[in-house]
């Protein structure tokens, strides 16, 4: 899988243009025009890019899980389990200075996330439970065990605020929106760069791929199939984990009984789009994100009569769309969800 | 292999009995415990809690009838889950297929006044099955001609459901979107349907304050209709060899790709059925938060009740009683219902992986591990 | 050529349940040599080469690597010791690189990343060498097959393996690709490098071998060299000479043609031609057996037959209708022709089915056993019960599950479902693999039954007791074509054995 797969082509491309547009909106007498700045005015760059990162390292979680060949569709789950551990850590060290307090919070989504990954590789790997009920039982705990102790009295005080990156956000337009942005955020971005180099020029990603895509070549190579996936599955627990927590530290500020809403699922799509790599995940979230973003600015702007409805629907079509081969053809790696029996060559 | 004599069958067929009934069993009180577990761990009594629960399902004929009634929306949930499981595919749009069915049923149900009853009424259930068919069907479309795996399919189309039903019932926004085409006028900025004809809506069986009504009896004979489609007519034939050998189906002459079809579409009929009947018995209207986790729960059940149509059943009644046990429990011993949820997702961990009771309770492996259903893995895609 | 071997097994035995696999095998392999490990299917030449890699553990006996017992828990120890092994089912990951597929497990690391470049040069610095021309930045899956063992053959020697396995190189080579691979052994040889070849085809081995183990069930049967041997000698070690069944049989009385095969061409799942001009023709009242070692294109022409796979070129021809690529469903009840398959987990029969429902797999919707759309059990399970008591198939009832059954009865089951319909023409493959010897001679004899109730049997085995027993006429295939025919009662396993190891010699009569 070289850098410049189709997707991730696209994407950059795409961003391109709007970032250009963008621009012209701002400074130009284009921007007078009301359609104009509803699509590419700087307020849709911004939600954009905010309901992009959960859903950016979502999609990375799954990659992970996935391309080592166990299916996860319980980002969903993991994505609340973080949110709610965040959550509580936070309120319960509201008397901490404010940056220690969110630090540790961030630890603990990590840690719980991680905690699920290992439980849904648990129950595939070792118990051997077919891997998509395994990832709904990880929603419907995440649901339920969030819900049973939460305690609605309980507030977390601060969240992350943007911190601006010296002269890079100053740049005209677009510096703001790229690089005034909370830590998460820069995380989520810089962890896209990190995830692709991993996968791609690391041994742990070269094996994880193969694991993923033919075991056994793996297993006669004396790579461990199995603690591989183990592995792979508990840190995309973690960054699913992260992907609640910024919900909870940097976006909302608080807990909701099933803040998540789906941005797990739309991770998975967001990940089969991308066609499992980090980029084309990252182009991916940022159409789901702008079409979410989208949806606001035609009700802010009020400059239709469609439906926001319809507007909404525009991702769960265009991930039919990909995942029925119709744009291209999307390659999942070969050998997921079969559990891997290194009995068969004894 | 050892040549099999006629001492071992009944032993084997006794085993295997005693296995299917058996693991759910066990699946129920290992969650029950482990729930009660988490709520001491939490500072919870669970000898309260569960005395509320059952206080709740059983205790009164009020709570009976919470019962029943909790009950019928998680048969046909779960009969639509088991009759994919049965062709080896995964159901997970059954909440999808179930807000289709009620807003197909509502948009019968709030027009045509004056219509008889008697042509009013299964008009309305027919139009919502309808809706709830092609809701599955489209999945099961997708994935004979494109191979697109229809867990994502059908998550994504649960999306669509929603915010389409969304859309019917949308009182009209402030920047001038216009109210959806089944949106009550009177209800000002409520989001729903005005209220069904009554001739339009389910009886009542036993009346308030009980509110039992006939859809119970519907659910109990689609039980019925199910269970011989499945085991008594060629199409179940079908459906069992193609989720159970899809290659040997093939070579046998089975047409595999309009089996899965129509297996989707029946699945979708189903759960379709299921948001009509709650729609035209209980509520008499639409409104948008409906829906949300019954195609989970129908996962549950329909593996809790080993995809069997009869099985089904037993284990609705049980997901009934806990649901309808919940509240109680809450106000008698001040656990949150949620707990409930975790035991829900204990159940199903420990029926979907017999390993696990295996492992906790030492039992030997029988290696019948084979009588799960094999599903289809894999994406699809390329 | 060195005294000292490099490599020696020593009493090697190996057991699998109810299976044994080697049995006290002796080899040795010297520095700087080619030795050429010969036999069938079955013969146990993969199980050694598996012990001999590390994937396996013997039952008994020891492996010595230049001169020191060792004892290999895994392929790593194996690699650790200097042997690489070129698989027959090539293990590389189709969309990776040639670089990364030679580096898994071995993966070379520059300040925590890849090192591409090295591995790179390293392969292309081996390509030289050895002749092995591959591009290193290539995807495997965009590579040929030949090009694709080129790869395999690099990965043993990246990793510094001096002593190579080549386990059925050939064959999936073309003949122009098995040049270069000889020439490539040549080179390996000349450099120092030992390897065993593995092969079934006799006169590789005569061309390119020091020396020749031959193994035929489990035991090494006889050894020689090149200038020594000859193909029917070694062909008699490999197949044996004695005749271990009998069977009943008249005289064969054929009648008129009932399957007509014309020039079939096929491709099987990878894409690659499997079946190169078959041409065939089997007459009502007689039993052509076809003889050959598996993956020659039996399995595929029998898929053929049945609609399972689509010909690219030719015809097919039933009973005089036109039967060419339609579905297994029209197949079946046009061409009346029924199918004991090869693999019936696969495709013969539903293990979770009740022996009842296994035997109305094609017929179940017909009456008597459905009204419409209702299915009368009944009449499913009183045709279930005539038929088990007609094939005695032993199961304690006609509800037990058809996966509980032993695999003779399963087998016997099978058979029982389309022996009991009208046919014309019997299609059985491999039809007593892995059964008991009660079941196999049940089996023939119904076989037999219905050649003289007039239909026509082609029978598909690699067990040549089994076609001599039972073909009137005999026709062997060899890399997707039918390399000769012979008369049944002239038939000799020699002959036999020299056609099944692509060597058309006079002594073969042919038909015409």
């Amino acid at each position: 899988m070289n850098f410049w797969s189709r997707t991730a082509r696209i994407s950059v491309c795409l961003t391109l243009i709007m970032m250009v547009m963008a621009i012209l909106v701002e400074i130009t007498p284009l921007g007078e025009n009301p359609w104009m700045r509803v699509f590419f005015g700087v307020s849709a760059l911004n939600l954009t890019l905010r309901a992009a990162i959960p859903l950016v390292l979502g999609a990375l979680s799954g990659i992970l899980c996935e391309r080592s060949g166990i299916i996860n569709i319980g980002i969903e789950g993991m994505m609340l389990a973080g949110a709610f551990a965040g959550f509580v850590a936070k309120s319960s060290t509201n008397d901490w200075p404010l940056y220690a307090s969110l630090l540790y919070s961030v630890l603990v989504a990590l840690g719980v996330g991680g905690l699920m990954g290992l439980l849904h590789g648990l129950f595939s790997i070792r118990f051997r439970m077919d891997q998509i009920i395994s990832g709904t039982v990880i929603i419907i705990l995440a649901a339920g065990l969030s819900s049973y102790l939460y305690d609605r009295d309980a507030i977390s005080a601060g969240k992350f605020t943007p911190i601006p990156i010296p002269l890079l956000s100053e740049i005209p337009v677009i510096g703001p929106v790229l690089f005034d942005n909370a830590p998460i955020t820069y995380l989520a971005l810089i962890l896209v760069f990190v995830v692709h180099f991993a996968i791609f020029h690391t041994r742990w990603g070269l094996r994880t791929r193969a694991v993923g895509e033919h075991p056994r070549a793996a297993d006669t190579e004396g790579i461990n199939v199995n603690r591989q996936r183990y592995v792979n599955t508990m840190m995309g627990g973690m960054l699913a984990g992260l992907a609640g927590g910024f919900l909870v530290l940097e976006a909302v500020g608080q807990f909701q009984e099933g803040m998540t809403a789906g941005r797990g699922f739309i991770s998975l799509a967001a990940m089969i789009f991308g066609n499992w790599t980090p980029f084309g995940a990252l182009g991916a979230a940022t159409l789901f994100g702008y079409t979410q973003a989208l949806q606001n600015e035609f009700l802010l702007a009020g400059v239709t009569t469609i439906p926001r409805q319809f507007v909404s629907m525009l991702p769960y079509i265009v991930t039919i769309v990909a995942v029925s081969g119709l744009v291209g053809r999307v390659r999942p790696p070969a050998a997921i969800g079969k559990p891997y029996d290194t009995e068969g060559s004894k | 292999m050892a040549q099999a004599n006629s001492k071992e069958p009944k032993n084997s067929q006794k085993r295997l009995f005693l296995g299917v009934l058996l693991i759910p069993f066990l699946a129920l009180l290992t969650a029950l415990i482990v729930g009660a577990v988490v709520m001491l761990a939490f500072g919870d009594d669970p000898i309260l809690a569960y005395q509320g629960l059952f206080q709740g399902a059983f205790g009164s004929g009020r709570a009976w009838s919470v019962t029943i009634r909790k009950m019928i929306p998680f048969i046909l949930t779960g009969l639509s889950v088991a009759v994919a499981f049965k062709a080896g595919l995964f159901n997970i749009g059954a909440s999808g297929q179930f807000v289709m069915g009620s807003v197909c049923s509502v948009a019968i149900g709030i027009h045509f006044e004056g219509l008889p009853m008697i042509i009013h009424l299964p008009l309305s259930i027919l139009s919502g099955m309808l809706g709830g068919m092609i809701w599955g069907a489209i999945p099961g479309l997708l994935k004979v001609t494109t191979g697109a795996h229809e867990v994502i399919v059908t998550i994504m189309m649960n999306y669509l459901a929603s915010l389409f039903a969304g859309w019917t019932v949308y009182a009209g926004g402030t920047q001038g979107q216009t109210p959806g085409p089944l949106w009550d006028r009177t209800a000002r900025a409520i989001s729903e349907t005005p209220d069904v004809f009554e001739s339009a809506q389910i009886p009542w069986l036993f009346g308030p304050p009980y509110r039992v009504h006939y859809g119970v009896f519907l659910a109990l004979i689609f039980v019925v209709l199910v269970w011989w489609l499945i085991y008594k007519t060629t199409i179940g034939f079908e459906i069992r060899t193609v989720g159970q050998n899809p290659k040997a189906a093939r070579y046998a002459g089975i047409r595999v790709e309009k089996t899965v079809v129509l297996t989707m579409g029946l699945a979708g009929a189903l759960a379709g059925l299921a948001g009509t009947i709650e729609t035209l018995g209980l509520n008499h209207k639409f409104a948008p938060e409906f829906g949300g986790q019954v195609g989970f729960d129908g996962i549950t059940v329909a593996l809790l009740g080993q995809t069997h149509p009869f099985g089904v059943v037993i284990a609705s009644f049980l997901f009934g009683a806990l649901d309808a046990g919940a509240a109680k429990m809450q106000f008698e011993s001040g656990v949150a219902a949620d707990i409930i949820q975790v035991i829900q997702a204990l159940v199903l961990a420990f029926v979907a992986a017999p390993l696990i009771i295996k492992a906790l309770f030492r039992l030997r492996s029988s290696g019948d591990e084979e009588h799960a259903t094999k599903l289809n893995t894999s994406w699809g895609g390329s | 050529m060195s005294e000292s071997a490099i490599l020696e097994a020593r009493q090697i035995s190996k057991y699998f349940p109810g299976v044994v696999a080697n049995e006290d095998v002796n080899l040795s392999l010297n520095s700087g040599e080619i030795l050429a490990l010969l036999g069938e299917n079955g013969a146990g030449k993969s199980t050694l080469m598996n012990i001999i890699y590390g994937l396996y553990q013997p039952s008994a006996g020891e492996i010595l690597v230049k001169g020191q017992s060792v004892r290999m828990h895994s392929p790593r120890d194996a690699i650790d010791l200097g042997i690489g092994m070129v698989h027959q089912h090539f293990q590389l990951v189709p969309v990776m690189t040639v670089v990364e597929n030679v580096m898994l497990g071995s993966e070379s690391v520059r300040q925590g990343f890849l090192d591409r470049e090295r591995v790179s040069k390293r392969i292309k610095q081996l390509s030289q060498d050895y002749q092995l021309e591959v591009d290193p930045t290539a995807l495997v899956e965009d590579l040929p097959v030949g090009i694709r063992q080129r790869v395999e053959i690099i990965k043993a020697l990246y990793r510094e393996a001096d002593i190579l396995i080549l386990d059925e190189p050939t064959a999936v080579l073309t003949p122009q690709e098995i040049e270069g691979l000889f020439s490539v052994m040549d080179l390996l040889r000349k450099q120092g490098k030992s390897i065993i070849f593995i092969t079934h085809k006799l006169k590789e081995v005569l061309r390119i071998a020091d020396r020749i183990s031959v193994l035929r069930r489990g035991r090494v049967v006889g050894e020689a060299t090149p200038l020594e041997a000859t193909e029917p000698g070694l062909a008699a070690m490999m197949v044996g000479r004695e005749v271990m069944l009998q069977v009943d049989k008249k005289e064969a009385q054929p009648g008129k043609p009932v399957l007509q095969v014309k020039g079939v061409e096929a491709r099987d799942d990878l894409g690659e031609i499997c079946l190169r001009n078959v041409e065939l023709q089997i007459h009502a009242r007689e039993i052509v057996g076809v003889a050959g070692v598996q993956g020659n294109g039996q399995t595929e022409l029998v898929e053929v037959l049945t609609g399972l796979r689509k010909l690219d070129q030719g015809t097919l021809r039933i009973g005089g209708q036109e039967l060419t690529n339609k579905n297994p469903r029209e197949i079946t009840d046009q061409g009346g022709i029924c199918h004991v398959p090869e693999d019936r987990h696969a495709f013969g029969m539903v293990a979770g089915y009740s022996v009842a429902n296994n035997l109305v797999l094609n017929s179940y919707y017909k009456p008597p056993f459905a009204n419409g759309v209702t299915v009368r059990q009944e009449a499913i399970e009183q045709h279930a019960e005539v038929l088990v008591e007609k094939f005695d198939v032993r199961t304690p009832s006609v509800q037990t599950s058809g996966g509980s059954l032993s695999g003779g009865n399963q087998q016997k089951m099978v058979i029982a479902r389309e022996l009991s319909r009208p046919i014309q023409l019997l299609v059985a493959a491999q039809p007593t693999r892995g059964i008991d010897v009660g079941s196999i001679e049940f089996i023939h004899q119904q076989i037999v039954a219905k050649r003289d109730e007039g239909v026509a049997v082609l029978l598909v085995s690699s067990e040549l007791d089994e076609i001599l027993a039972l073909s009137d006429r005999i026709v062997v295939m060899y890399r997707g074509s039918i390399i000769g025919e012979v008369y049944g009662k002239d038939a000799t396993r020699q002959q036999l054995g020299l056609l099944m190891a692509g060597v058309k010699s006079t002594l073969t009569e042919g038909l015409d």
